[in-house]
């Protein structure tokens, strides 16, 4: 560890560290769920939920809270994923790769457009 | 960053709990159903509650669980992070929490003491950082002299929080003013009190806090070396505080020039080995010399005459963790919170027939009835309250008339209800208020030092008379003599621990005066407590 002088240094710790404590914050703008039921699992979910958490961090998002569920019951089209942001409907997509994942972050979370190639459902199942 | 966090207590409390073995076995499942690249375990400290098993949350889901054996910590395993599926049996609700207790409707946010512990890695500077840790020491050493932080303090009303209320701000003005080659600042942190364990939770919870105020109290007194007096039982704490020590070593903010400012202070830990008078600040700074721990005659006090001959500033642990928020904030914010004449917050510990045990924050100037009933979510088995203990072992015994006083440094002295080390001892129906004077006056006893007469034979002769009246053979003057005792042995006391005796003595005999009578004379305990002998004269006439 190299030693603090001056308010900068300072800074600079703690904005690489609040990343981490952000995650116990819970006011958070909306989540993005992942089915990690054992169809999931086997069609590749992890790597979906690394992806995700990933793109997040690149794109310097910290309000999006990821969470993992069980099987929604659309097993032919796992890796399932449900993004809901606070005000919207719920949208389910079907299919996430970890390269979807990415693009799913960039356009939905960023910029606000759904994917509709990807899409399953809009609204509650 | 993993996506998934486990947070599990792992305070001394928990520890007892099985906290570590749950931690191993959540790390070895975590590990065996391969999901050590999504979740992440970290330790923190205490989250308020014991009494349903260990605590671990789960973020970002914001699911707490009371894990009570190994089965539990598989089922989160297998169910939550592997299928996330929330195992509902053993889901904490959040109202019990201390987090969220404090923010009940009808108290205001009230985290300043408690406000990382339960949340960061204590063992972790950057997330002590991330909190806006070391930024109160880096506006002191860069945009105020030693004189503003003492100005700052003052304003704040900020007082000890350790028992005696004294006034932070004057104590390090004290030893601001005192003129000398070396002054010291002691953190008092050998918290033996019966029932007292906050100090214990904020060092395991958050130790930089404590650190980061001493090498603030060193600049504004001129203080250049500081000691952590802690009992040695406090493993715990012992670890986490010297993991802090160094770490802020390594990071330059300890030790010489710190931060670039000219300013230097070195900082080391020092261990009890359990004697409650070593709680007394001269008898503690006793100890850190090397010598008994004897308690000295006063005056000369401490802040001008202290360790080594030398200006001294000792503070309790909880009133230190409370420096760092009042300079970010300003004595404006401090005194929003608490009483006119006791700002700020509490730490209290709720213990005995309460149904949540454990520690909460509340501001200053709550009353002992919400404290029983809205924090600690009433009496075990929905017993009757008979009677509280405030304060600790040198606290006050008080009965349900009493429930309504609201707890600041002015309770005592306009209600007598001492708020103390923040101890709130609850006791049912099922007590008898001689056998608790009995134990009490037994433990001052058992730790008086033997230095002065007074205590060493004032406890003697109040366990004597006090077993007397427990074992049935109790006569009508005995409670004037208790009285005579307590106050003789006030006033003639050396020290706070014999002047001290005074308070449980005098405030259970002259609130339970009843129970104590009806020992007199009678055939057996009122409460079915205490083991009377057969008197002989009974057992001669049967003859």
């Amino acid at each position: 560890m190299s030693k603090i002088k001056s308010l900068e240094d300072l800074m600079k710790i703690k904005e690489k560290a609040v990343k981490d404590l952000q995650l116990r914050d819970t006011n958070t703008r909306g989540k993005i769920t992942v089915a990690m039921g054992t169809c999931g699992i086997a069609a590749g979910a992890k790597d979906t939920l690394k992806a995700i958490v990933d793109a997040l961090n690149d794109f310097n998002i910290t309000d999006i809270s990821v969470v993992q569920s069980g099987c929604m019951g659309l097993c032919e089209v796992e890796p399932t994923v449900e993004v809901r942001l606070l005000d919207c409907e719920p949208i389910v997509y079907g299919h996430v790769t970890p390269e979807n994942a990415r693009r799913i972050v960039k356009l939905h979370i960023v910029e606000n457009q759904i994917v509709s190639d990807l899409l399953v459902r809009k609204g509650e199942i | 960053m993993k996506p998934i966090l486990v947070l599990v207590s792992v305070d001394s409390n928990s520890v007892l709990l099985g906290a570590r073995q749950f931690l191993n076995y959540l790390r070895e499942q975590i590990a065996e159903y391969n999901l050590s690249d999504t979740v992440d375990v970290l330790e923190t400290g205490t989250m308020g509650v014991y009494t349903q098993g260990v605590v671990m949350a789960i973020f970002p889901d914001d699911v707490y669980y009371a894990v009570k054996d190994k089965e539990d910590v598989h089922k989160i395993v297998t169910e939550h992070l592997l299928k996330g599926r929330e195992v509902l049996d053993l889901t904490l609700p959040k109202e019990k929490l201390k987090l969220f207790v404090e923010t009940a409707p009808v108290s205001k946010e009230t985290r300043i003491v408690l406000r990382n512990a339960g949340l960061i890695d204590p063992k972790s500077i950057d997330e002590y950082i991330a909190r806006d840790g070391y930024f109160a020491l880096q506006k002191v050493l860069t945009e105020m002299k030693p004189g503003d932080v003492i100005e700052v303090l003052k304003a704040s009303g900020l007082r000890g929080r350790g028992g005696a209320g004294f006034p932070t701000g004057l104590k390090w003005e004290f030893t601001a003013r005192a003129s000398a080659d070396q002054k010291y600042i002691v953190c008092n942190a050998d918290e033996g009190e019966p029932g007292t364990f906050k100090d214990r939770l904020i060092m395991e919870g958050d130790p930089h806090s404590v650190v980061e105020s001493m090498i603030i109290a060193g600049y504004a007194t001129g203080a250049t070396k500081g000691y952590i007096y802690i009992r040695g039982e406090y493993y715990g704490s012992v670890d986490n505080i010297r993991k802090a020590i160094q770490d802020a070593y390594e990071y330059g903010l300890l030790g010489k020039d710190i931060l670039g400012s000219g300013f230097s202070f070195d900082l080391s830990v020092r261990l009890g080995a359990g004697a409650y008078v070593c709680g007394e600040e001269t008898a503690l700074l006793e100890s850190i010399e090397g010598k008994s721990g004897r308690p000295r005659l006063k005056p000369p006090y401490p802040p001008t005459c202290g360790l080594f001959g030398k200006p001294t500033v000792i503070n309790n642990v909880e009133t230190l963790a409370n420096v760092p928020p009042i300079i970010l904030n300003g004595p404006d914010w401090f005194k929003s919170f608490g009483t006119e004449n006791s700002p700020g917050t509490k730490v209290f510990c709720l213990v005995g027939d309460v149904v949540r045990r454990g520690i909460v924050e509340v501001p200053m100037g709550t009353s002992v009835r919400d404290l029983i009933y809205r924090f600690g979510g009433g009496l075990i088995g929905g017993k009757e309250l008979y009677m509280v203990q405030t304060g600790g072992t040198a606290g006050t015994f008080v009965g349900v008339d009493k429930l309504d006083v609201q707890l600041d440094y002015d309770s005592f002295a306009k209600y007598g209800v001492s708020i103390g080390s923040g101890v709130i001892l609850v006791m049912s129906e099922d007590v008898c208020p001689v056998d608790v004077a009995l134990n009490t006056m037994e433990f001052f006893l058992h730790e008086s030092c033997g230095k002065c007469t007074p205590c060493r034979e004032g406890t003697r002769l109040a366990v004597q008379t006090l077993r007397r009246i427990s074992k049935g053979r109790g006569k009508k003057e005995d409670l004037d003599t208790l009285r005579s005792i307590a106050s003789v042995t006030q006033e003639a006391s050396l020290c706070g621990l014999g002047q001290s005796i005074t308070v449980p003595l005098t405030s259970i005999i002259d609130n339970f005066q009843k129970d104590f009578e009806d020992h007199i004379g009678a055939g057996s305990c009122p409460h079915g407590v205490c083991h009377f002998e057969k008197s002989r004269s009974k057992s001669k006439v049967r003859r």
